[in-house]
């Protein structure tokens, strides 16, 4: 998978900038190329892929297409217009060379769009490869039938049996088996689908891996999620999002003001006696008009859209990317994204009376025989605390083990004439009274205390000689991720409000919000609360985003601004957000919000840096043009550059040259830092905007000192 | 006390003046256009104008108001000087030609009060007061009534409904104008300007020469003039006159009276909106651009090589003596960055460079503080696309007063700064191209130049002065100025109104911490930094080979 490379030491010399940032929230488990990918970066940027990309760059320069870039657009003109005017007097070498220099920004323009593709070309390719043409087994009226992948209709059920790829996306109605998604994925881990629930959706492309099971079809072939992935990678479906068309049109109106300005300069200039060839006038259009930024802002919005692919999020739109920078409220579900999934044993606690050690080593043995993640705590704890060594089900002699089960909700052991017992408290509080023992007050007590702060109660009881008693309370607790608060600050820097949906009673809500540091919680949720709460924040102009992979989610999901569906989730799910997260990561929310963040800032600082460019340019081009005819306008000539020739050429030649100079910036993203509105922009306008005013000083004085080199040139 | 001293204690005298009125000021006229009562003269106004003061108007139903007022005014003062030898208090003049009649009629309507007529040998009593002096009073309140729809856009919330037309139009001539203009007319008087319906003096001068003057209805129509940003002269010395402009504290008390209005509307705008401070923040933008001019003007005025300017001091040809570099610097920069366009100076005579700070006020599309109501206007157009700008480098889409920038309102804002310079180039270009136009110019190298983008710089904008030495009263000058002043006028607000509308319809975002903060001095640097780098580039070859040229050599 090409998702999965490493950083090459070509990609570390072009990044300048620092990492963004490193995901702090907790693991991401299936994130397949965690460490390298847990930041946002635009993954890889080698100078060779310019070359690579340079036949695509060729093609772009059709005028229907180039069109659809105003800026750039113009400058196609200027090249032509130049070009047929270095033509018909070819032994002029100005003329030769200022013509050679705009196709090159136009062709660098290009370039940065064709790159930028191009990543996403290759992450196509290898879905291709997963996409090869299948054989279905459809079931007629409980018959089979081989039938082409592509022959298949919407309803039609297909039986997959261990080996088989998955003919078309849909949902299990039979059966249960192990899959094979690191078709999509990347991660090669097989996981489970079954009929029913939320994890009945199946993709069309993966394998199954063992089992038999009934897929009942949900889309049509040449539209299944392969197919979107495709479309969207390659960037065949990309269409502008609001704010790139609201950007083109400002730099559209800005090229006209400066095609305005150029254009009635002629006669101006004929009358001071400076009438000025039109190789000239363009040079200086091209300078004008903003260039930098119309060259890039498509690349930024591919880039975009690519690092999210390369986090594994699928985004339908580059809309639901933008958007994911102006939310303002997330809902996170408690389970699996503020807290580990599971309960954990965080402290035992001994009736009066009973003595510590007995109570960790009661607890110990009573759950050696449960399984579940629960169980499995309590002997860590008991480890870690008490000291006890682990012990195995066979290191016991004549131990008779009671596994938990959902039924009897305790597990134990005999020994000897010694049961021990651990389990739910109403569950063990039975067992104890019908074993003739009394369950005590201070027991009681203990376990309404745990309940009452948000925890979750097991009585630890024994039968010996003595009879049946507790010996005490195993506290267990939801265990918030390391790290969850830092990040909740930092997203309340950023303006960004963080709700918890979980299905718990308020009270243990409350306790677990406290200490996540969430700001608003959402208890005892259903999906019509989750609903009502979306529409009540969009209802004060709030953008939300959310997950969810439930069916029960899709309405909530439809809703929000940002809806991202596990890939584990069902189809219907998926259809109902606009984004996908093949890894099934809800932290990675959070992420997606920096990544649409980035996106904005980034065409903001290039914006800035092209319209500050400018001042420069009139500096280099406009004493260039009057000083002979007014030489007082040479004292404008801060520059000190060397002929009027070569200050235009200066002029033209940076600002190709920061074109791509700026394709890895673009490409990359300016970097990040979530800190509040304040400081970020201080920050990118003292970077882009006093950046942009100074930088082409320098770089006009260096070409131009260059060109003076020249032999021939004065 | 040395010049320079003197300089500072006038400007600081006029900005404590404007400080202490700024808040009583701009909260009584935020009152007055969020007032929902009607005064009993108003009740009679409407009932002749036959308009409903109640009806709440969409920005369509707003503009084709503003357009159909503005049309019957441009309509009325055309024919009132076509036949204005037939008309009383004639004084004898005769009536005035086609051309420049349209010419006149364009100007005073649009705020701008070009004249390429001599007041005082051309208009009579009737036309002046009946006529120009009506114009300068409803043209500024048309512009103060846009300014205010555009703020009810932000302010308001899921309605396209901006108020209505007639009753800011009213209110605003009637609670601000009139009773402001009426206390500043009886300042004028007591300090000296004159106030009759007398005919010719003939009187002999000093040095024994014979000169004809005209009494009229002076202070009234000075005092409108300043307080509306109109700019139109009695006298075609404008404020350069004595009768005018007696002397040195008149001069301060008119820059006071020119400023007043657009510099306290950042108040009703703040008062408004809800938050006070972003009027601050617009207000800073403004005094800094406007402060950074008068500094500017007063040191190039004062410091400028020549045999003739080191001599005298500073360079004193075509200002008044009573006045000085100083005074004249204040007035010319304050006339300038607002619509105003009277003088009580040369500008043609002003240094090649402090000619180039008058035009480029101008250019920044007077802004700063700008004309009575296009001025906030203005500068908040400006402050949307330097919200769009920045606002993306806080990594969210760009917001202003809680409303987004989206891609209907970016679309209006840039088509809005587009019209100004296409208007001031085409013209130009065109007056430089064609044969005949450039006969009017007096001057030859980069100051005749000069003179015809001044014309049409201070056209297209509504500002109405003029750069002397440019015969303006030429069919093709007539024409094509009063076209440009139309265009310069109407065109923005059509865009204005519409992204009034437009906002008005949004529901608004409420601000975090991650809200780019509008009501910051970060905000208001920035506001400026784009003001300058996007509006002056565009006319930055212009400049170089106009004033640049001629002050650089």
């Amino acid at each position: 998978m090409s998702r999965t490379s490493t950083p090459t030491p070509a990609e570390e010399t072009m990044s300048t900038d620092t990492p963004v940032r490193a995901s702090e929230g907790g693991p991401a488990p299936h994130t397949p190329d965690a460490g390298h990918g847990a930041r946002i970066s635009g993954g890889l940027f080698d100078p060779a892929q310019l070359l690579r990309s340079l036949p695509d760059a060729l093609r772009k320069l059709d005028p229907r297409v180039m069109v659809r870039s105003p800026v750039m657009f113009v400058v196609l003109i200027g090249s032509v217009l130049t070009t047929v005017l270095a033509v018909l007097s070819p032994a002029d070498w100005f003329g030769w060379a200022i013509a050679a220099w705009l196709w090159l920004t136009v062709i660098f323009a290009n370039l940065a769009e064709a790159v930028a593709e191009g990543r996403g070309k290759a992450q196509a390719d290898t879905l291709r490869r997963a996409k090869t043409d299948t054989v279905a087994r459809r079931l007629v009226d409980g018959a089979e039938e081989r039938v082409p992948g592509t022959g298949l209709r919407v309803g039609d059920r297909v039986v997959c049996e261990a080996g088989d790829v998955i003919p078309g996306d849909g949902d299990v109605v039979e059966g249960v088996a192990s899959v094979d998604e690191s078709a999509i994925t990347g991660e090669s881990a097989p996981v489970i689908r079954e009929s029913g629930g939320d994890r009945s959706a199946v993709t069309g492309g993966t394998k199954v891996l063992s089992d038999r099971i009934v897929v009942r079809i949900t889309t049509k072939p040449g539209e299944t999620f392969i197919d979107r992935m495709i479309a969207l990678v390659e960037g065949a479906a990309r269409q502008k999002t609001p704010n790139e068309i609201a950007l083109n049109i400002l730099l559209a109106s800005l090229t006209v003001v400066f095609l305005l300005a150029v254009v009635t300069l002629q006669p101006f200039a004929i009358y001071a006696g400076a009438e000025q060839s039109m190789i000239v006038l363009v040079a200086l259009l091209v300078c004008l008009i903003p260039t930098t930024i119309g060259a890039l802002l498509s690349a930024i919005g591919i880039a975009g859209m690519d690092r999210l692919v390369q986090r594994n999020v699928l985004a339908m739109s580059g809309r639901a990317v933008e958007a994911a920078g102006d939310v303002s409220t997330l809902l996170l579900d408690k389970t699996g994204t503020i807290t580990l999934g599971n309960r954990q044993a965080a402290e035992f606690v001994p009736v009066a009376g009973a003595d510590p050690a007995g109570l960790a080593d009661a607890a110990q043995l009573s759950s050696l025989a449960d399984e579940t993640p629960e169980g499995r705590s309590v002997v860590v704890l008991a480890k870690e605390r008490y000291g006890l060594r682990e012990r195995h089900e066979g290191e016991l002699g004549h131990a008779e083990f009671v596994p938990f089960t959902a039924q009897t909700r305790m597990s134990g052991v005999d020994v000897g004439g010694r049961q021990v017992r651990k389990g739910a408290a109403g569950a063990i509080a039975a067992w104890v009274t019908g074993n003739g023992g009394t369950v005590t007050l201070d027991a009681q007590r203990t376990v309404d205390a745990i309940s009452g702060a948000g925890g979750t109660p097991l009585l630890v009881a024994v039968k010996d000689t003595e009879g049946a008693r507790v010996l005490g309370v195993i506290h267990l607790k939801d265990v918030v991720k390391h790290g969850m608060r830092e990040r909740f600050d930092e997203l309340r820097r950023m303006g960004i409000r963080t709700v918890m949906i979980t299905g718990d009673n308020p009270l243990t809500a409350k306790a677990i919000a406290d200490e996540a540091g969430v700001d608003d919680f959402l208890a005892e949720a259903t999906p019509e609360d989750k609903m009502a709460l979306i529409r009540r924040e969009q209802a004060g102009g709030k953008l939300v985003a959310m997950t969810g992979d439930g069916t029960n989610d899709a309405p909530a999901l439809a809703q929000a601004d940002v809806g991202v569906a596990m890939n584990t989730g069902t189809s219907a799910a998926k259809e109902a957000g606009n984004m996908v997260d093949l890894d099934s990561d809800p932290t990675k929310l959070i992420e997606i919000v920096e990544i649409g963040k980035q996106l904005l800032i980034t065409r903001g600082a290039l914006t800035t840096f092209s319209i500050a460019n400018d001042v420069a340019k009139y500096f280099a081009i406009i004493p260039a043009m009057f000083a002979a005819a007014y030489p007082g306008l040479d004292k404008l000539n801060i520059m000190q550059l060397s002929s009027p020739q070569s200050a235009i050429l200066s002029a033209v030649v940076f600002n190709a040259l920061i074109i791509v100079a700026l394709v890895p910036l673009a490409l990359r993203g300016v970097r990040y830092r979530p800190t509040g509105a304040d400081r970020m922009l201080r920050r990118n306008l003292g970077i882009y905007g006093l950046g942009g005013l100074v930088a082409p000083f320098a770089g006009i004085k260096l070409i131009d000192m260059l060109i003076s080199l020249i032999p021939g040139i004065h | 006390m040395g010049p320079v001293t003197a300089d500072v204690l006038q400007v600081t005298a006029l900005v404590v003046a404007l400080a202490l009125v700024y808040r009583p000021f701009g909260d009584y006229m935020a009152a007055v256009y969020t007032s929902d009562r009607h005064l009993r003269v108003e009740r009679l106004v409407y009932r002749c104008l036959g308009a409903d003061p109640d009806a709440r108007m969409r920005w369509p139903a707003y503009l084709r108001a503003v357009l159909a007022f503005s049309l019957v005014g441009v309509l009325f003062l055309y024919l009132f000087l076509r036949v204005q030898n037939h008309l009383p208090l004639s004084l004898g003049f005769a009536a005035i030609p086609p051309g420049q009649a349209f010419n006149t009629a364009a100007s005073f309507v649009t705020n701008t009060n070009w004249q390429s007529y001599m007041g005082e040998n051309a208009m009579g009593h009737g036309a002046q007061t009946a006529g120009l002096a009506v114009q300068n009073f409803v043209s500024a309140a048309v512009g103060m009534a846009v300014a205010m729809a555009l703020v009810r856009g932000f302010v308001r919330s899921r309605t396209g409904e901006l108020g209505n037309f007639w009753a800011d139009m009213v209110r605003g001539t009637i609670r601000i104008l009139l009773p402001v203009a009426f206390v500043a007319a009886i300042v004028l008087v007591g300090f000296g300007a004159i106030q009759n319906f007398a005919g010719w003096h003939e009187i002999t001068t000093l040095a024994g020469g014979h000169q004809t003057l005209t009494g009229g209805a002076v202070a009234s129509q000075e005092a409108i003039k300043e307080l509306g940003t109109n700019g139109g002269g009695f006298y075609n010395a404008n404020s350069a006159h004595p009768f005018e402009n007696p002397d040195a504290f008149t001069n301060l008390f008119e820059i006071f009276l020119i400023l007043v209005i657009p510099f306290s509307l950042t108040r009703t705008f703040g008062k408004m909106a809800g938050n006070i401070r972003q009027g601050y923040a617009i207000l800073a933008a403004m005094g800094l651009i406007w402060i950074g001019f008068v500094t500017l003007m007063t040191w190039v005025e004062t410091a400028h090589p020549g045999a003739a300017n080191q001599i005298a001091g500073a360079a004193l040809e075509g200002k008044e003596q009573r006045f000085g570099v100083g005074a004249s610097s204040l007035f010319a920069v304050s006339t300038t960055l607002t619509s105003t366009g009277a003088v009580d100076s040369f500008h043609s005579s002003f240094t090649g460079l402090g000619g180039g700070i008058a035009l480029l006020g101008m250019m920044l599309g007077e802004i700063a503080p700008g004309g009575v109501g296009s001025g906030l206007y203005g500068i908040l157009i400006m402050a949307v696309i330097a919200v769009f700008i920045a606002g993306l480098m806080v990594g969210r889409t760009p917001e202003y007063l809680g409303k987004k920038i989206g891609t209907r309102e970016i679309k209006l804002a840039a088509l809005y700064i587009l019209v100004t310079p296409a208007v001031v180039l085409v013209f130009t270009a065109l007056a430089m191209a064609l044969p005949t136009p450039p006969h009017s110019m007096l001057n030859s190298g980069p100051h005749g130049f000069s003179e015809v983008l001044y014309a049409y710089t201070s056209a297209g904008n509504n500002n109405g002065s003029a750069f002397a030495g440019l015969n303006a009263d030429t069919q093709w000058y007539n024409t094509t100025l009063g076209l440009a002043m139309l265009l310069g006028r109407f065109v923005p607000m059509v865009f204005v109104l519409a992204l009034a509308g437009s906002l008005a319809r949004q529901r608004p975002v409420p601000a975090t911490t991650g809200t780019l903060r509008t009501e910051k001095p970060l905000f208001a640097g920035l506001l400026v930094g784009a003001i300058l780098i996007i509006t002056a580039l565009t006319y930055f070859p212009a400049l170089a080979l106009g004033p640049l040229a001629e002050g650089l050599s």
